[in-house]
């Protein structure tokens, strides 16, 4: 059988998604990149991985324009002029999301929409009404954007970000994606509890019970990162990546704690003593890391020097990219597993497993920070984002891992109760700055009091917490690990049906592998 | 206000009521009973029984709350689903062998630690009556291991005085230790039962203790004793969340084993006040109106009809929300379909739960009669 006649046969996937595919087989036949053979190894392991970027870079993973810039000037190269109401800014922004480069073929990220619109609101006496909400006409045509961005851009990892503050359009936007039931745009709430209100933080969560978005993004701990960093302003994009604006991450690539503890460690033989951890931290773990390392090197070097790409797009020559404002991702997943392996805790239930604050939880910090240490010390060649540093970023997996957690949140079944599970957790999040998420699915009686939320939130974030989604159980959008599918669509693929977003098959692979409709309800 | 409790269920509570600390119900900074015997008092502390404390809720209250269930109810609810909150242990033991886990033994005798030694060393003390509000003719509890607990339930279940051996006597600061870790998560506490007015002196120092440290307190309360008692309790909690469980003085005898004069007194008072958060009414239906309304069809029809409702309804719910609305409080009132979890058999055989049409209905009335807000849960 022919792969690419297989494609084309594919009776699930839209013409779009076959595009894609297409392009992506074509891609596979090109070998540029420079992998010495302990990198291969480690890739055929399933130890490093680079999550279908393909064999050969031709543009960042994750662009995030400068949508800001772009409004105020407008685009030579779209022939866009300066939008001058909101009608002509949802236009001009509808009008550059189709060229923003990725690896789905479709943004991921949509910029901060109240940000960006709430001047052309501000500007307009006709766009508000009684009470300072939208008028009728703005408001609809905030509508026709949203359902636009879900139409045009059929992908779960298209997010746009909204606050901190509370403003007319991003009280808009939140009344309409409770009701919309719509997968895209993803959505953060960059909150801050000085600059939130929390009426507008109220609205967000009970918004969440119902759409799985937005989720919380712990904006106090990512702007003083990224101004340390000199990488402000950031955004949330994709799943919930953290990235300067601007600019974007040229690659992502992860390292798989779960697969390397199984090869380094084997079956679980009882706890690791000091020496053994020192062993594991300084051979295989110390290994695996410089390999994924390396390997993000030679991506970086090919995407930069030979691609083309920043000599070639319009983003970059209208300034609405730059290459000084491209980091790169180290994204690592199963945690979890790999700190159970070194606690030799193999059965579930045992109050040492990972996520009860015992020794799995101690020794999955002293991972954690060996990994933060030699990441820190690593420089990339040709990039001077951040001095070349390499951002960690807590990776969600993929639809065809089994039993490996994502990032480093606890085993869904294993949860606990939601209070012990938000400290546990925090820790973990903290080294995350290009993001770490965790999800957690209430009781549909949680929407009589989404204050519950705001209050989990708070004291998450006041312990250290860097990113909280949530949902009601009985809600048809569902966060699978970082982007949100409609269960609905998930039964009409397994029919045999297309649908749309590409993310939905995705979606079902990830349930069908990690219980995610499993996890406990709070 | 010391001495024997009152109403029908007889609770013996030692707390002398509101005051300056110190008096014959206090212990010292150490946690030791001195019963007013003299010695180095320093700061002292009335003591609390307390149930079970809850570090993080999200339905006793806005956002999420640590609760404090107090031991110890002067009302015998037919529909109450914590009944072992309603008594103070006598110390019985026949909860030991109830215990699948090992974790009661005698008093005196067990492994029972920590917070608990100090109630539970001097079992002398509190049979005179002094330094426990579990007051006096009663033995020492069993000794209670919290590590060896599986909260099972089962030794509730077996106390045939509507007690539990679990009950713990704490400080208002011990009693917020357990939770110290949750603060950050906390919008406040809420201090519930049981009855938490029977322990004015702990319930007023729990209320001042939280609030230093930025958590309100809400009080859950029956009702039962006037509030205006209590100046203390009034100015330290940031609102309260009050029962009317029948508005007709004799159905709420027979309903709750109390009479309601100072529950109406004090829904007038809280709500004249600004104080009232949230004033809640349990609608039940009679078990035996259900008999005789269960042919095809009528059930809907007879769950309208008074005859089939455990007290009257609608006259609750009018004059409920009659008060709120000439008071013009804000508070909201929330009906609470009766539901039989965790209710005592004999008690769940006479009642019934209520449709939600019936719920909603009446849910109409109280908006209609002046509710601010009205919630139906």
């Amino acid at each position: 059988m022919d792969p690419v006649l297989d494609l084309i046969r594919d009776k699930t996937l839209t013409y779009r998604q076959k595009l894609s595919a297409l392009a992506r087989a074509g891609e596979d036949r090109a070998a540029p990149l420079s992998i010495p053979p302990a990198v291969q190894a480690l890739r055929e392991a399933g130890v490093v991985c680079d999550l279908h970027e393909g064999p050969a870079p031709y543009r960042p993973r994750y662009v995030l324009p400068d949508y800001a810039a772009y409004l105020e000037r407008g685009s030579a190269f779209l022939r866009v002029e300066p939008p001058r109401d909101l009608l002509e800014a949802v236009f001009a922004l509808l009008a550059l999301y189709r060229h923003v480069p990725s690896i789905t073929g479709y943004p991921v990220w949509l910029g901060d929409l109240d940000g960006l619109l709430e001047p052309f609101v501000l500007r307009d006496p006709a766009a508000l009404g009684l009470g300072g909400e939208l008028a009728p006409a703005a408001e609809q045509a905030l509508r026709l954007f949203l359902e636009q961005i879900d139409r045009d851009n059929p992908d779960s990892f298209c997010h746009a970000d909204l606050g901190p503050a509370s403003t007319a359009v991003g009280r808009a936007v939140l009344r309409h994606q409770a009701k919309a039931g719509r997968a895209v745009p993803n959505l953060s709430l960059r909150y801050d509890p000085g600059l939130t209100p929390d009426s507008f933080a109220e609205a967000a969560a009970a918004c969440a019970l119902d759409a799985a978005k937005p989720s919380f993004a712990n904006h106090r701990l990512f702007q003083a990162e990224f101004e340390a960093l000199g990488l402000a302003p950031y955004a949330i994009a994709s799943c919930y990546n953290g990235l300067p604006v601007g600019g974007g991450s040229c690659t992502l690539v992860r390292l798989n704690l779960a697969a390397l503890a199984a090869r380094a460690l084997g079956p679980a033989a009882g706890p690791v003593d000091e020496a053994a951890l020192a062993a594991f931290l300084s051979g295989p773990l110390a290994e695996a890391v410089q390999a994924t390392l390396s390997y993000i090197d030679e991506r970086v070097r090919f995407l930069v020097e030979e691609s083309g790409f920043f000599e070639s797009s319009f983003l970059a020559a209208e300034g609405l990219v730059s290459l000084g404002r491209f980091t790169a991702m180290f994204g690592l997943v199963g945690l979890a597993e790999c700190a159970n392996a070194l606690a030799g805790e193999g059965a579930r239930g045992s109050a040492g497993r990972f996520g009860r604050g015992g020794p799995a939880d101690a020794l999955g910090l002293r991972v954690l920070a060996e990994i933060d240490r030699l990441v820190a010390a690593h420089r990339i060649p040709g990039l001077s984002a951040a001095g070349g540093r390499c951002l960690l970023h807590a990776q969600v997996g993929i639809d065809t891992d089994r039993g490996v957690s994502p990032g480093v949140r606890v085993p869904i079944g294993e949860e606990p109760p939601l209070h012990e599970h938000l400290l546990c957790s925090a820790p973990f999040q903290a080294p995350f700055v290009a993001g770490s998420g965790d999800v957690f699915a209430f009781e549909p009686t949680a929407r009589a009091n989404p204050g519950q939320i705001v209050d989990a939130v708070k004291g998450f974030f006041a312990s250290g917490g860097r990113y909280f989604s949530c949902y009601a159980a009985d809600s048809d959008l569902v966060r699978v690990t970082g982007y949100l599918v409609k269960r609905s669509e998930v039964e009409r693929l397994r029919q045999g049906e297309a649908v749309a977003n590409g993310a939905t098959a995705l979606g079902m692979g990830a349930m069908d592998n990690l219980g995610v409709l499993d996890r406990a309800r709070r | 206000m010391s001495g024997a409790g009152r109403g029908p269920g007889g609770f013996p509570h030692g707390d002398p009521g509101e005051g300056p600390p110190g008096g014959s119900h206090v212990v010292g900074p150490r946690g030791g009973p001195t019963g007013g015997l003299g010695g180095d008092l320093g700061e002292a502390r009335p003591l609390g029984l307390l149930a079970r404390i809850l570090p993080f809720s999200a339905v006793d209250g806005p956002g999420n709350r640590a609760v404090f269930f107090l031991q110890g109810c002067d009302f015998d609810c037919a529909y109450c689903h914590n009944p072992e909150t309603r008594a103070p242990c006598s110390g019985c033991g026949a909860c030991l062998p109830a215990c699948p886990a090992g974790a009661l033994s005698p008093a005196g005798g067990g492994s029972g630690a920590g917070a608990l030694a100090f109630s539970r060393g001097a079992p002398g003390e509190a049979a005179a009556g002094r330094g426990d509000p579990r007051g006096g003719a009663q033995g020492a509890p069993p000794a209670w291991d919290r590590g060896r607990c599986r909260d099972c339930g089962a030794c509730a279940a077996a106390c045939p005085h509507g007690s539990s051996p679990r009950a713990r006597l704490l400080s208002a600061e011990d009693a917020l230790a357990d939770i110290e870790r949750f603060r950050p998560f906390l919008r406040g506490i809420t201090v519930s039962g049981g009855e938490c007015t029977l322990q004015p002196a702990f319930l007023a120092s729990l209320l001042e203790a939280a609030r230093a440290r930025g958590l309100p307190g809400l009080v859950d309360t029956n009702g039962g004793r006037p509030l205006a008692a209590f100046p203390r309790v009034l100015r330290a909690a940031e609102g309260f969340m009050l029962d009317v469980k029948a508005w007709n003085p004799a159905e709420h005898l027979a309903l709750a084993g109390a009479d309601n004069g100072p529950v109406l007194e004090n829904l007038r008072l809280l709500s004249g006040s600004g104080a009232l958060f949230e004033v809640r009414t349990v609608l039940a239906l009679r078990a035996g109106a259900s008999a005789a309304g269960e042919g095809r069809g009528v059930g809907a029809a007879s769950e309208d009809d008074p005859a089939a409702w455990a007290f009257d309804l609608e006259e609750t719910v009018r004059e409920t929300a009659a008060v709120l609305r000439a008071a013009r409080s804000r508070a909201r009132y929330r009906l609470i379909r009766y539901r039989p979890f965790g209710v005592r058999p004999d008690r769940a055989a006479a009642l019934r739960e209520p449709g939600e049409a019936l719920a909603a209905r009446l849910a109409a009335l109280a908006r209609e009669a002046g509710a601010a807000e009205v919630l139906v849960s």
